[in-house]
């Protein structure tokens, strides 16, 4: 049986299933999708392996359809790919280049294997249709080694005289060029003879776009073709090559101030003649980004956007015409300020982009004078965005990070901006917690003159009991907790605030939070009691109380306010248990006991009671920072207790030293200002002597390792007050030792501090700050819009009622480094751009081809070819090439042959040089080979950087 | 530059997908899922736009179309206009349209070939070539009438082989 070696595979080719085959399977048992594709996978990596090339491309053609469409990994199969590549068969060979091009890495060592095949079929003589298969695998596929390889077949073809090959071969010398920068110098005159408005219109299109794509990232080397590109803004016809010669003006015209001038009327003429929506938009785009200093096309663009906003059936008008507005800038904000009505509208908008568009727009348009109109706008419209939850955020993450910019640049009144944040914290669908959070105590840290409002509309949060049940806002309620208990001097009621910080609703928040109520529970019972024994000095409350209150009757007193007490905690359980929690607000609860001013000798013992009875069940809590703090304030509770003369008589009290020394402790605790600290306060700390930073701690992690992680699970914000080295940044300033000491401390014990901050503190004495309500806006979300319409964004209002409180800043460049980082440029376009820039200011070297073909051996044998590697060889022939061409040229060219930037030529031989190229711009059409030639003498004279071009221009 | 062109049913499927930047298949699938998650919530009537920097990286964006039930997609960056993209969508579509006569999914879900060569005429390496409809259906047919003369070649001398194998099998077969 001579057969029966083969049989397998002859039994495979008859039984063998199609494509359509396996997709059917598919279609029909979508649940079993996974076994019938890794059956299909197992018949596959039989079949595959046939002799027959039929049923191998079969097989071929089902696993790049697993893998395109099911995401199967066919990397193992790409040498059956390859072995398909030189088919005879059409047919086969379009399954092979398919598989071939979906599936090749581009560093995947078979494509050296495909070198030659490829250069078999880019051969001009091949039919088209190979052609284009072998041009769309390069275009797709190509790495550096193959791009090197077959720079001739993309040069030969790039002058091919079938238009569409022609046009396919510059598409495909884009990716040629981006993988190996030395084409550019073989191929690229090429390419930009493929600008000759003569040339078929696909072939320009194409070729203009490359140009489009490698101007991208360094448009510099480019200048030399705005002639071209000139001519093609002019003459051409086509929308296509229009969009991308434009998009090369935009990129151009920033580089070379005469080029504006230039362009600003056929663009103009473009915007006022074209039909074509997309050449009208790309025109606007252009005068916005690059002629922005010339009014009447400024005008112009305006029109056509207010045109595209006026489109109401095309969402897609509308919202290119607001990016476009966005687009102008501040710089134009008369272009927005007409269309105001149009963009505030938006903001309703059915359509996400057009309202994020105009909100960022309107953003755009903050400024101090406006700031509370828009702002306050924005947060009504806000809380009546109820089914919208996700832009009702975008908008209040605009709001903050527009009033909270620059240490809150925008914002005059921070009384007015604080009960913002109150009012957005109370919209329900509030997500920005953290940065109100953040905002709310950096405010309380920085603005003196704010705090007293801030400590009201604390105050508002805190008691209301419907809030403590939305978790998403248990940050800002952290904060206001904080606020309220280290600016307590400010209240107006502390005992109120005390009732609030120990309602009982307050068991639904997270631990880490009550934890911070807990510490602001102190704060106000230390500030209470001390103000107590303050005025007891004062001897203002004997005379009013000395005669009320003696021996027993203080006892009772006290029994009175405990019972007190517990009935009216008893019912504030009760109605929470009935779910009128809005009803029972504990302020209004115990007025009986209700304080402004001085505080009685009832109220504190009612206090300590309150306390007491809220903080002993927590004294069990699991939670240790609760559980520890909890046990802190009941031990001091206890310890008051302990002097009996707190239960009877004034007299006794004020006279007890003991008393009076606590007080001073728990006041000198809390009694140091906090301010914000610098970011890098530690990095101007001197390392003090014989402190070794580098010390290996790991023996102490090993001893205190559970208890360090007890405390890591407990993350909170507010409990620095624990420490007693905060500083002002004036003191800071001043004693670099105690800083250094607070650094090392903070270091260690990071948890517990405020975030670091940005800014330092200027002690100053502040005017108290005034108190005005303002409106809050009413009515429905378009009534307000269309109100806000007929007010201008540019108002420029009367002067602020009172002058701007001071807001602490640091002086040592602190501020937030808003500049983007630069992006750069790497190494490959350094590379390409180089290669352009050598090749259009006239460095046309034959040698280099061949120097690139012998160094093509050499870069086979060290296989994975390090970029390094190839950059710096790159480099060399670079400054090879510069020097040869110095020697062969003027001596002139000599002094420039390593300078490459920023020399700027004596004015002048620059003068005769621009005459001279006027000349050779008479005989431009004529003598196109030749003004290459002539350029590139020209510009051997001068320095690569200052472009030679702009004379055709002018 | 267009970085990739999708087409997917409007449950999500991958009828047709190209990458012009190489990505490994799971990555072409996370790449999908995600362009699925956005295109899914968008009401409808609304522009046809979306930022796609969380998706494709910075700079790029896509435009969509939704036809029937397949949405096609074009990612792009800002080397394109975005009304010259929803153009060449319409382009590509008139194409399947020519090509197939009143296309359906059906049709784009069996020529997983047919498609890729369709699309190739219209966009080779991320830069579009043909906006014409007219000119892309000349190439195509050029592609078939040499696929036809070289299969008729190939068919000649490589006939009189597989009539001997059948021979060998139906032989094997019987004995």
């Amino acid at each position: 049986m001579a057969g029966s070696s083969s049989s397998p595979g002859l039994v495979d080719t008859l039984l063998q299933r199609s494509l359509d085959d396996l997709i059917k399977a598919l279609r029909s048992h979508p649940a079993g999708e996974p076994s019938i594709i890794s059956r299909a996978l197992e018949e596959i990596r039989r079949e595959i392996r046939s002799t027959d090339p039929d049923t191998k491309s079969v097989a071929l053609q089902k696993l790049t359809y697993l893998s395109s469409l099911h995401s199967i990994d066919m990397s193992w199969a790409s040498f059956h790919a390859v072995e398909l590549l030189p088919s005879t068969s059409l047919s086969l060979k379009r399954l092979a280049y398919l598989a071939a091009s979906l599936s090749f890495h581009p560093s995947s060592d078979l494509l050296l294997l495909t070198t030659n095949q490829l250069r078999k079929d880019l051969s001009p003589s091949s039919p088209s249709p190979i052609l284009s298969l072998a041009l769309e695998f390069l275009s797709v596929a190509a790495s550096p080694d193959l791009a090197r390889d077959l720079t001739p077949e993309i040069h030969s073809l790039l002058s091919s005289p079938k238009p569409p090959i022609r046009a396919k071969a510059a598409a495909a010398a884009l990716r040629v060029f981006t993988r190996c920068p030395d084409s550019v110098r073989i191929a690229f005159k090429r390419l930009v003879d493929n600008l000759d408005p003569s040339s078929d219109p696909r072939v320009i299109s194409s070729a203009v776009g490359v140009f489009c794509e490698l101007s991208a990232s360094d448009p510099k080397p480019f200048l030399p073709l705005a002639p071209e590109f000139y001519r093609l803004l002019v003459n051409s016809k086509n929308n296509w090559v229009l969009i991308k010669v434009l998009k090369l003006f935009a990129r151009l015209a920033p580089l070379e101030p005469r080029l504006a001038n230039r362009i600003v009327d056929p663009i103009c003429e473009h915007l006022r003649r074209s039909n074509a929506k997309s050449l009208v938009l790309e025109c606007i785009h252009t005068v916005a980004v690059s002629l922005a200093d010339y009014d009447h096309a400024v005008r112009l663009a305006v029109d056509k956007m207010r045109e595209f906003l006026s489109c109401d059936d095309d969402p897609n008008l509308r919202y290119l015409g607001l990016h476009a507005l966005s687009m102008l800038g501040p710089r134009h904000s008369w272009a927005v300020e007409e269309n105001k009505q149009v963009i505030i509208k938006s903001l309703n908008d059915p359509d996400p982009n057009i309202r994020r568009e105009a909100l960022h727009l309107i953003m755009g348009m903050l400024f101090d004078s406006n700031v509370v109109e828009i702002s306050m706008l924005l947060v009504s419209f806000a809380s009546k965005l109820t089914p919208n939850p996700e832009f009702c955020n975008e908008i209040l993450g605009a709001v903050l990070l527009a009033c909270g910019r620059n240490v809150y640049e925008l914002v005059m009144d921070f009384d007015w901006y604080v009960t913002l944040l109150g009012e957005m914290a109370r919209n329900p669908h509030c997500a920005k917690g953290e940065e109100i959070e953040r905002q709310l105590v950096d405010i309380g840290l920085r603005v003196k003159d704010a705090r007293s409002e801030l400590v009201r509309v604390v105050r508002d949060l805190l008691i209301d009991p419907a809030l403590l049940g939305n978790p998403s806002i248990h940050r800002i309620l952290s904060a206001s907790a904080w606020v309220s208990g280290e600016y307590v001097e400010f209240s107006r009621n502390p005992l109120e605030v005390l009732e609030a910080l120990l309602q009982p609703r307050t068991n639904l928040l997270p631990t880490s939070v009550r934890a911070v109520y807990m510490q602001a529970v102190f704060k106000v019972l230390t500030f209470c009691f001390c103000s107590y024994l303050e005025s007891l000095d004062d001897g203002q409350i004997l005379s009013s109380l000395g005669n009320t209150i003696s021996g027993d009757g203080c006892q009772e007193e006290s029994d009175a306010a405990t019972v007190r007490f517990v009935t009216n905690d008893n019912t504030m359980v009760g109605s929470v248990d009935d779910d009128g929690a809005t009803d029972c607000m504990p302020g209004s609860l115990m007025g009986s006991v209700k304080l402004n001013g001085p505080f009685t000798h009832e109220s504190i013992l009612y206090m300590l009671n309150l306390i007491e009875t809220s903080l002993a069940p927590l004294s069990e809590c699991g939670e240790v920072e609760v559980q520890d703090r909890s046990r802190g304030i009941l031990c001091l509770i206890h310890m008051l207790r302990e002097f009996q003369v707190l239960n009877c008589n004034e007299e006794a009290l004020r006279k007890d030293c003991r008393v009076i020394e606590i007080a001073n402790l728990m006041t000198g605790v809390f009694s140091q200002e906090l301010g914000p600290i610098s970011a890098s306060a530690q990095k101007r700390v001197s390392v003090p002597d014989g402190l070794i930073l580098k010390d290996n701690l790991a023996d102490l992690t090993a001893v205190l390792g559970e208890e360090v992680e007890v405390s890591g699970s407990v993350t909170t914000s507010f409990f620095h007050r624990n420490h007693h080295h905060v500083e002002t940044g004036d003191e800071s300033k001043t004693s670099t030792e105690s800083t250094s000491l607070l650094s090392e401390h903070r270091k260690r014990h990071e948890l517990y501090y405020l975030p670091a901050e940005k800014d330092e503190i200027q002690s100053n004495d502040y005017p108290p700050a005034n108190d005005p309500q303002l409106p809050v806006s009413q009515g429905g979300a378009s009534e307000d819009l269309v109100e806000f319409t007929d007010q201008p964004f540019l108002s420029r209002q009367t002067k602020p009622t009172k002058p701007r409180p001071v807001v602490v800043k640091l002086d040592d460049g602190d501020v937030q480094h808003n500049s983007a980082p630069r992006p750069t440029v790497d190494l490959k376009d350094d590379l390409l751009s180089g290669a352009v820039r050598d090749v259009l200011f006239g460095n046309e070297d034959k040698p280099k081809q061949s120097q690139m073909r012998s160094s093509k051996s050499q870069r086979r044998k060290k296989d994975p070819l390090t970029s390094v590697e190839s950059a710096s060889h790159l480099k060399e022939s670079v400054n090879f090439v510069h020097v040869e061409h110095g020697s062969s040229s003027s001596k002139s060219s000599r002094r420039h042959s390593h300078s490459t930037e920023k020399q700027s030529s004596p004015g002048g031989s620059m003068d005769k040089e621009e005459r001279s190229h006027k000349n050779s711009m008479n005989s431009h059409h004529h003598h196109r080979k030749n003004k290459h030639r002539q350029r590139e003498d020209v510009l051997s004279n001068l320095v690569p950087h200052t472009p030679v071009i702009q004379d055709f221009l002018l | 530059m267009i970085r990739a062109v999708i087409v997917m049913s409007t449950q999500g499927k991958p009828r047709l997908t190209k990458f012009y930047d190489f990505q490994t298949p799971e990555k072409q699938q996370e790449l999908i899922r995600m362009v699925y998650g956005v295109l899914c919530n968008r009401p409808e009537n609304v522009s046809n736009f979306i930022k796609a920097d969380d998706i494709f990286g910075p700079d790029s964006k896509l435009v969509y179309k939704n036809l029937a039930t397949l949405y096609f997609v074009f990612v792009f960056d800002s080397s394109e206009n975005e009304l010259a993209m929803l153009d060449l969508i319409q382009v590509f579509v008139e194409t399947l349209d020519r090509c197939f006569k009143n296309v359906c999914e059906l049709d784009v879900v069996f020529n997983f070939n047919k498609m890729h060569t369709i699309l190739n005429e219209v966009i080779l390496g991320g830069q579009v070539l043909e906006t014409s409809s007219e000119e892309v259906m000349k190439a195509i047919e050029e592609i078939s009438r040499l696929e036809n003369k070289l299969e008729s070649v190939a068919l000649k001398s490589s006939g009189e082989d597989f009539v001997g194998a059948i021979g060998v099998v139906l032989n094997n077969v019987a004995f």
